[in-house]
């Protein structure tokens, strides 16, 4: 699926990585927990989660994904945008909870990580 | 209103603990693995679905007056945990699959 | 052997990760096979937040040659009681704060282990910790 699409599905806004709406996921993971982020060996992963914080950040450089959506009306700092722009990483802001932003994508057809 | 049983049946679910508590209605479900955060603004009867397995679960799930917790990616709660949920009947459920995948499953069934 | 030395402040967890993403910048600029270095990475950033999580302060002590890669960690802080039950999945003696964070799920010791060629853990109560990875970067066939 595409960032264009997502966007779409969630009502939600693009904070970085604006001109890259095209990138296409292909599997999405939810988390608060970063160790458990890490695990991850796939690949065009999206990260959904709550915790809006420079951790988030760091953990997605280290595992290679580059698509992060912040659920439950979180804000990127500008720390935390500065580093993802370094990283080629899409920022997307939801004011949805984690149990929607989930939801909805996955009726959308998004899979999980298998 | 769906109960958390009809879920567990539904959804293919393992009962860890606090099968007493398996007739709580089920009002929605909320997905965080941050306490301070389901703390804030968990509502009651939803059903929680985290990674988290330490007993701070059950305190907050009590709190809260949950319906149930639903343990993802084949975690299962620690001894303690498991034991205050008998005590308060407040079913802990697992499951092997992902937490985006039970949710999109149980936003589905529930919304 | 190229030697490098980053400082961690224990606390900080703005700054937290910066270490490992050197390293990570270093073992891609070096053409190291990608699997290698997100394992390197994913090992060397939770060591790295364990220093931030747990102790006062520490450094990342890296040594890289086209073979391999040590990443050595010592920090000043409480250090670990008992290790073994330290490496134990789900067990942590992480703070509130720190669980706030995103972490201290305690899955970070087992995280190191799964991913490092070699690791090595040893500690003084009421001193530090010391961690050892080492990492083998041409491991993949036709040398």
């Amino acid at each position: 699926m595409r960032v264009s699409e997502i966007l779409q599905i969630l009502d939600a806004r693009i904070i970085c990585g604006e001109h890259r709406t095209d990138y296409t996921i292909d599997v999405a993971f939810a988390s608060d927990l970063m160790s458990d982020v890490l695990t991850l060996k796939n690949d065009h992963v999206l990260l959904i989660t709550g915790l809006a914080n420079m951790q988030t950040i760091r953990t997605a450089e280290m595992s290679d994904i580059n698509c992060i959506v912040f659920a439950r009306n979180k804000k990127a700092s500008r720390e935390m945008i500065a580093l993802a722009e370094e990283n080629d990483i899409i920022l997307i802001e939801c004011r949805y909870s984690m149990f929607k932003t989930c939801g909805l994508l996955y009726e959308a057809g998004v899979k999980p990580i298998f | 209103m769906m109960t958390v049983a009809d879920i567990v049946k539904a959804l293919n679910l393992k009962v860890f603990s606090g099968a007493g508590g398996l007739d709580r209605e089920v009002s929605g479900g909320y997905v965080s693995d941050l306490l301070s955060d389901v703390m804030g603004k968990a509502d009651a009867g939803q059903v929680w679905i985290t990674l988290q397995t330490h007993k701070n679960v059950m305190a907050i799930a009590s709190l809260k007056d949950l319906a149930a917790v639903i343990l993802v990616s084949g975690y299962k709660p620690a001894e303690n945990t498991a034991e205050q949920s008998e005590e308060e009947n407040i079913p802990i459920l697992g499951t092997d699959k992902s937490a985006f995948e039970v949710t999109g499953e149980l936003y589905t069934l529930i919304k | 052997m190229e030697h490098h030395e980053f400082n961690i402040e224990g606390g900080d967890f703005t700054r937290a990760g910066y270490a490992s993403s050197q390293v990570k910048k270093m073992l891609k600029q070096m053409g190291v096979d990608v699997a290698i270095i997100k394992r390197t990475v994913v090992a060397a950033y939770e060591a790295e937040v364990n220093v931030v999580a747990h102790a006062y302060s520490g450094a990342m002590y890296v040594d890289i040659n086209r073979e391999e890669v040590k990443i050595e960690l010592r920090d000043q802080g409480p250090g670990i009681e008992d290790i073994e039950q330290a490496m134990q999945e789900g067990y942590s003696t992480a703070s509130s704060a720190v669980r706030e964070m995103g972490f201290g799920a305690g899955m970070g010791l087992s995280n190191m282990k799964k991913n490092a060629d070699e690791l090595h853990i040893e500690s003084e109560l009421g001193k530090g910790t010391r961690v050892v990875i080492r990492m083998q970067l041409n491991a993949t066939t036709g040398d």
